[in-house]
């Protein structure tokens, strides 16, 4: 094919002198899930809050979560990362808008980012929070209420569990699509995994090296996910409690 | 608020919709048929009964399902020189271009997900479909193309039509091999004439409008779909 | 114990109950029986405020189940109701299920609930299974569960929405067993059923529901031997005869 392969660039040293260039990569890595976890535990939060709004029956509320999962469903991610990283910064008061455009790299591009992902993610979550709350037979919500307890008890001994379980896998599917998405940061100068391997490639000119690393290392996380998921899917398994299985048409 | 400068959008209309949107366009029109085309391919290797081919498939799928697509895009764009110069039998690598890479990049990303899709949606076709075109004498081949897949198709297209408009969001990720879509030809825009706000709002509100239109033909398809069931 | 006066409701502008009354003695039993959509299921879930109505008045013990200021969930704490599909708790085991309710709304010890759980375990014959998952059982095991579930809070009424309904054939009658000895010990019952064989052994009475109304309501013998409305006749005749 008319490539020489030269694996043995991983261990020479990186430019900018931090380390040999497979170092270079891991710390990459770091960055990646460093993003993915913080935006991960963001967008749970949001995308449970917006998603358990949309089945009350409060109408101006049940409105309000409409459009928000319409707003970020409908832009591309690298448009909103673009949006967080350039444009939020012009249109909140000048004092925050100065503040936020000095801060220091990486958390100049890390903290948009995360902001970026945790929202494009929440919406997904929202949906999902959505499903598995109504796909809960009604009658558990009616049965628990009969006993005579409180709503507030009824979610919390009784709908909520069942929902925890039917959302698990979904759930970490959406983390593994964080750890994927992580990768347009790259756009507003986020180095993380993806953008650390194409400045590998621009200069030691070694491009299938470095990509190759880089998927073998996307591919090691994506295994560990899968069977720390099933693991835990396994210990809260309850017989007769059916977890939804939602098609995943879309990434 | 400062000084913002909407005219700018007017100025380069034309540039961004003859230049950057017709690229996205017909980038995601391509991708999306050749897409579907060798995401049945995929389905039915999926479902084949040869082990080999059903593993080989599968772990294709998997692998592009892993990954994320701007690796994918690089990995691609760097490749298919290779490739190309592989099967002409050139002694250097054909310098391709930005679209055609793009084109091939998200024909194969995609396959993956129209994959699943279609394996579901053709096993979703009754088992005694199937049984009745056997009883009747039809090999394999016309099973699946008379009886199997047509209806596998019907079922399938709100999600077929869905996947295609996460499509058509992602091809604005050509922006890391610098193409000049929707996106890249605002960006190039917004960077030279610094008006990056106007610009990024405004590519914004057009895949905001675009989507969302597309997304309710395709909630008021499904809900005529299931009114013929 | 239990008494309904004109009791009305809409689905918007759909009408599901209309002008319902009638009145539930202690240790009383009443049946009641109707074609589906009559609204049994509805009224007897007005009864314990689990669906809210337009019109009329429901008292419980004394206390209005309509009246805004009723704290509705000390009232649910002392009506036991039994559902159709059992509805236990699948997350929890028998024995968790049966002390829920107890120790969170009731502020038993989790030792006096526990005592409890298992007396009543024992009593639907079950006390084998106290620590298994719902999952694990049979249907007409849940739905004894069930039961004992909502004798756990010591109720001073009970209500059954067509308890055997999803039930197997030959699970029907180690639940309406139960229900028999229930009856028998003298605790107030509404049962929406069509099992005629438990009404004719321990009901007081029963209700004929149709199109909303109360179209009959008799007690039993009168029932059963010369029932007045053609409607009731002709629902009897057709279940009676299967």
């Amino acid at each position: 094919m008319g490539y020489n392969w030269h694996w043995r660039v991983l261990l020479e040293t990186e430019p900018g002198g931090t380390g040999t260039y497979l170092q270079y990569l891991v710390v990459g890595l770091g960055w990646t899930l460093a993003t993915a976890l913080a935006a991960w535990v963001l967008a749970l939060a949001i995308g449970s809050v917006v998603g358990t709004i949309r089945t009350t029956r409060v109408t101006w509320a049940v409105r309000l979560g409409n459009l928000y999962v319409e707003v970020f469903r409908n832009i591309p991610l690298i448009v909103q990362m673009f949006l967080w990283f350039f444009v939020m910064p012009e249109l909140v008061p000048k004092a925050v808008g100065d503040w936020i455009k000095q801060m220091p790299p990486p958390w100049g591009s890390y903290v948009p980012a995360v902001l970026c992902l945790a929202t494009f993610t929440s919406v997904r979550i929202a949906e999902q929070v959505r499903a598995g709350v109504n796909s809960l037979p009604r009658g558990q919500r009616m049965a628990a209420v009969a006993m005579g307890l409180t709503e507030t008890q009824a979610y919390r001994y009784v709908i909520l569990p069942q929902t925890f379980r039917i959302l698990l896998p979904p759930l970490t599917s959406e983390f593994m699509n964080i750890i994927k998405n992580s990768s347009v940061a790259l756009t507003i100068g986020l180095l993380e995994l993806t953008g650390r391997a194409r400045a590998m490639q621009e200069f030691s000119f070694r491009v299938f090296e470095a990509f190759a690393t880089a998927t073998v290392i996307y591919l090691l996380v994506n295994l560990v996910v899968v069977l720390a998921m099933r693991a835990l899917e396994r210990k809260v398994r309850v017989p007769g409690l059916i977890s939804a299985q939602s098609m995943q048409a879309g990434h | 608020m400062g000084s913002f400068d909407f005219n700018v959008i007017e100025r380069s209309w034309v540039y961004l919709f003859r230049e950057g949107m017709v690229f996205t366009l017909t980038l995601t029109g391509l991708a999306m048929t050749g897409g579907i085309i060798f995401g049945t391919v995929l389905a039915l290797m999926r479902l084949s009964s040869v082990k080999a081919l059903s593993r080989l498939a599968g772990a294709y799928v998997n692998l592009m399902r892993a990954l994320p697509l701007v690796l994918v895009i690089f990995w691609f764009f760097f490749l298919v020189p290779y490739i190309g110069a592989w099967v002409t039998g050139a002694d250097r690598p054909i310098s391709v271009g930005a679209f055609w890479s793009a084109v091939i990049t998200f024909t194969m990303f995609e396959a993956a997900y129209y994959c699943e899709i279609m394996r579901a949606g053709i096993q979703s076709v009754a088992r005694g479909q199937v049984s009745a075109a056997y009883a009747m004498g039809l090999n394999y081949w016309q099973t699946m193309g008379y009886i199997v897949l047509p209806q596998a198709f019907r079922n399938m297209i709100p999600l077929l039509l869905t996947q295609t408009i996460v499509l058509f969001q992602d091809t604005s990720l050509v922006y890391v091999i610098s193409a000049t879509d929707f996106l890249g030809a605002a960006a190039k825009v917004a960077n030279r004439d610094y008006r990056l706000v106007e610009m990024y709002t405004f590519v914004a509100v057009v895949y905001f409008l675009i989507s969302s239109a597309l997304s309710m033909l395709v909630r008021r398809l499904q809900d005529r779909i299931a009114v013929f069931r | 114990m239990i008494s309904l006066k004109d009791v009305s409701k809409w689905y918007g502008s759909f009408q599901v109950l209309a002008d319902c009354s009638t009145e539930v003695a202690k240790g009383e039993v009443v049946v009641i029986c109707g074609p589906s959509g009559s609204g049994k299921s509805t009224l007897i879930k007005c009864v314990n405020g689990l669906e809210p109505f337009e019109k009329g008045e429901i008292r419980v013990d004394g206390i209005s189940v309509g009246d805004a200021k009723t704290d509705l969930p000390k009232l649910r704490s002392r009506v036991g109701m039994v559902f159709q599909h059992f509805e236990l708790f699948p997350h929890m085991t028998v024995a968790q299920n049966l002390r829920l309710g107890q120790m969170k709304v009731l502020g038993r010890e989790e030792s006096e609930a526990n005592e409890k759980s298992l007396k009543l375990l024992e009593r639907v014959g079950l006390l084998a299974h106290k620590d298994k998952f719902p999952g694990n059982l049979s249907g007409g095991q849940q739905q004894r569960v069930a039961i004992a579930r909502a004798l756990s809070m010591d109720p001073i009424a009970m209500l059954f929405d067509e308890p055997t309904s999803a039930l197997d054939p030959e699970m029907i009658n180690e639940v309406l067993d139960v229900m028999v000895e229930l009856a028998r010990e003298g605790m107030t019952m509404m049962v929406i059923t069509h099992e005629m064989g438990f009404a004719h052994k321990v009901a007081h009475r029963v209700i004929f529901m149709d199109g909303g109304r109360i179209v009959e309501d008799a007690p039993k013998d009168a029932f059963f031997g010369k029932p007045r409305s053609e409607r009731a006749q002709v629902f009897l005749s057709k279940i009676l005869h299967h």
